[in-house]
């Protein structure tokens, strides 16, 4: 297989693609630069110079207020001009290709797009077309991969967990159509983790998902018993009812997370969600707001994240 | 005009030739070799084989000029060695009037390139709702019919086409593709498109659709080409299929034979073609039953697309690969790794192929239509966008050195093609 095309031809990040194909060391890298920024999202003055001078395009293709306000703010604290499009009501619906809509933007100096695509692969068909000095990170394309996240929720494992080596991760929900669980099992493989369970019904579980390294449980009972990390996915809306699940309501019978199914994982064990949650679909509110959740940290930790491969990237 | 082709190695699949010879030409017909020729043309050293016979290119017309023209993919076809194609219904509007079908035809016998062989469109529009006017439609020229890429969902629909079909003792050339199973899928249903995730074409969309076809065959007596055969269960189908003596023949892509879902790497939307490349098991079982004759023939499915439409995200890039200049190299490279001789190779693009469409093409022999190609199986060329002819520069073997040149290729007994 080629080279990743995230890396350049000395193995450094060029732009963030996808977690799959990255090295330990580079991941290892990202972690460690967002401890140092967790420190500056804490101080009064919540900015460092690193970009500064430095435009970086927000390109969401696809709706998101979260991600996109996330990376906004951590460009922002690295000093950097941050231009928000919404691509979703603007040029591509008066029928301009991607690749021309990322040319015209290019003509304006950019040096970071961030990206987010309805469909698998595109940030990679943009990183393939940009001028060499400028860098692409993939915020969600399709259910292919979201790198950042998985990174935040690697990052969110590491602090209450320190090591990886000796853990049992479960990931459970809606695993098919899941671009975080797929950034997220590929790095915990890479980091050492020993265990990684996925829990669903066959319906939400992609073909041959054991090819990704992880155990498969289709008992949520079963599968959370003495897992150290529980990990619950989004159920989109429109995915609730229809051919791959009945209801709502069956599926929190099924695959929700509460109180009682918990307490069968570790006694230490943290939860954690993406966001944003279904609360009395995928996880029961005393869950979401419980003594193991560690649902906000993720989301503070995610702008340390996020500063840390734009630093790195765009100072590669 | 008499023109000897001299000296060439000669190598007809249909009856096993395989020896330097001499071939002449006369009256648009192979002749017996003697008297005078006004032409000579030298093979020594080359092969000298029947035209080839692609049962699927695309010529996109009418309607997708911007894809590619008549004129463009005819020079194609020629400088690939193509000498008679069936062209698929999936035009725009589709070929489903013999109106159409009448003015295709004809502006192709104007260029005066390979044979065209329309193939109509056995439902409206392709809508797979109503029956076309089968008997119209082959007074105009149309040699069977067929849906192209859209299946037809409905197997009531389905059942009377073939029934209707088999009336007037037409063939159908169809897909066998579940569009219920297959609906938004773009990929191999396996772990590539679990891991890039895209989403799946499972390999029973082709298994249940076929059983449900070779069903309707045993109840109408319908004569079934299957087109596109994609996974190793739809060979073995086909195997007990023809087993059983049911009048059923198939083909294959020639990217099938090479290509897995592996290739699709990071994305590459040349690799989005129709139906999906699957495993490397089903590979190996395509190319095998291709060899082993399950499969009756290689196709080259030739489907340009504009430089625009596959530079998209993969999901949304046109599925297709170009062909027509690819299907003799890729047929060579399949044959070497197989381990096959030229005579088997070449049966699967010429008389085989044209068994099926129901030409005497194919074949030199004395009699046949005097389309024949000289070419260096040994010679390598670089697969680049201005290398090819075609106006559809859309191919995954881009950059790849493939073994293979056409020198000469004749139709009716006219030179139509001359390398340089």
């Amino acid at each position: 297989m080629q080279r990743s095309p995230q890396l350049n031809e000395k193995g450094e990040l060029q732009h963030l693609l996808s977690v799959e194909g990255l090295p330990r060391e580079i991941l290892v890298q990202i972690l460690d630069t967002a401890e140092s920024f967790v420190g500056v999202t804490e101080r009064d003055i919540k900015k460092v110079p690193l970009l500064r001078g430095k435009s970086v395009f927000n390109l969401f293709f696809e709706p998101s207020t979260r991600t996109r306000t996330t990376f906004e703010i951590a460009a922002k604290r690295l000093s950097a001009d941050v231009i928000n499009l919404n691509i979703a009501v603007s040029s591509q619906s008066k029928g301009e290709s991607l690749l021309d809509t990322v040319a015209n933007l290019s003509a304006m100096h950019a040096d970071v797009f961030v990206v987010r695509h309805a469909s698998s692969g595109a940030p990679f068909l943009i990183a393939r077309n940009v001028k060499p000095h400028e860098h692409v990170i993939n915020a969600g394309d399709g259910r292919h991969a979201h790198p950042t996240q998985g990174l935040l929720d690697l990052f969110t494992i590491r602090h209450y967990k320190k090591d990886f080596t000796r853990l049992r991760v479960a990931v459970v929900g809606d695993i098919v159509h899941s671009r975080v669980a797929r950034s997220l099992i590929h790095g915990l493989t890479t980091l050492g983790t020993p265990e990684v369970r996925v829990i669903g019904p066959q319906t939400l579980l992609p073909a041959g998902v054991e090819s990704l390294g992880v155990r498969v449980f289709h008992d949520l009972s079963e599968g959370l018993k003495g897992v150290d990390v529980v990990v619950m996915l989004r159920l989109q809306n429109e995915r609730m009812s229809g051919a791959m699940l009945p209801s709502a309501q069956e599926f929190f019978m099924t695959y929700g997370l509460t109180a009682e199914k918990l307490a069968l994982a570790h006694p230490q064990a943290i939860v954690m969600h993406p966001g944003p949650m279904n609360r009395g679909v995928e996880i029961d509110s005393s869950v979401a707001d419980g003594a193991h959740s560690v649902i906000l940290p993720q989301v503070t930790f995610g702008i340390a994240v996020r500063m840390a491969v734009m630093s790195i990237v765009a100072g590669n | 005009m008499r023109i000897l082709i001299r000296g060439g190695r000669v190598i007809d699949p249909a009856s096993k030739r395989d020896g330097i010879g001499d071939v002449f030409l006369a009256e648009g017909k192979i002749v017996e070799p003697g008297g005078n020729a006004d032409r000579t043309i030298d093979a020594s050293g080359l092969v000298v084989a029947p035209g080839l016979v692609d049962l699927s290119a695309r010529l996109r017309e009418p309607g997708d000029e911007y894809k590619a023209t008549l004129a463009s993919e005819m020079e194609a076809a020629v400088a690939g060695g193509v000498t008679s194609l069936a062209c698929a219904p999936d035009t725009d509007p589709p070929l489903d009037e013999p109106g159409l079908v009448d003015m295709l035809r004809r502006r192709a016998k104007a260029l005066a390139r390979a044979r065209v062989y329309p193939v109509g469109a056995l439902t409206r529009k392709l809508e797979g709702k109503r029956l076309t006017e089968m008997a119209e439609l082959a007074a105009a020229g149309c040699v069977a019919f067929s849906q192209a890429n859209v299946p037809i969902a409905d197997t009531q629909v389905l059942w009377r086409a073939l029934q209707y079909a088999a009336t007037f003792g037409y063939p159908v050339w169809l897909r066998a593709e579940d569009p219920w199973l297959a609906k938004d899928g773009v990929a191999h249903d396996g772990e590539v498109a679990t891991r890039l995730g895209l989403s799946g074409i499972p390999v029973f969309a082709e298994t249940i659709a076929l059983a449900t076809l070779l069903e309707l065959v045993r109840a109408t007596g319908t004569r079934l080409h299957v087109c596109r055969l994609s996974s190793a269960a739809g060979v073995e189908l086909m195997r007990a299929a023809k087993k059983e003596k049911l009048p059923v023949s198939c083909d294959v892509g020639i990217h099938h034979v090479h290509l897995s879902d592996v290739d699709l790497g990071y994305f590459d939307s040349h690799c989005r073609i129709e139906p999906p490349f699957r495993s490397r098991r089903d590979r190996e079982a395509l190319s095998r039953g291709l060899a082993d004759g399950t499969i009756d023939c290689a196709v080259s499915d030739h489907t340009p697309v504009d430089v625009d439409r596959k530079q998209m995200p993969f999901d949304e890039a046109e599925p297709g690969a170009t062909g027509l200049e690819l299907l003799l190299p890729l047929t060579l490279k399949w044959g070497e790794e197989r381990g096959l001789d030229l005579v088997e190779s070449l049966a699967r693009i010429t008389c085989e192929p044209a068994r099926v469409l129901g030409v005497p093409s194919g074949r030199i022999q004395a009699g046949a239509p005097a389309d024949v190609i000289v070419f260096d199986p040994s010679a390598p060329f670089r697969v680049t966008a201005e290398g090819l002819r075609s106006q559809g520069k859309n191919s995954p073997f881009l950059g790849h050195e493939l073994l293979g040149r056409v020198r000469t290729t004749l139709v009716a007994g006219n030179v139509v093609y001359e390398e340089r």
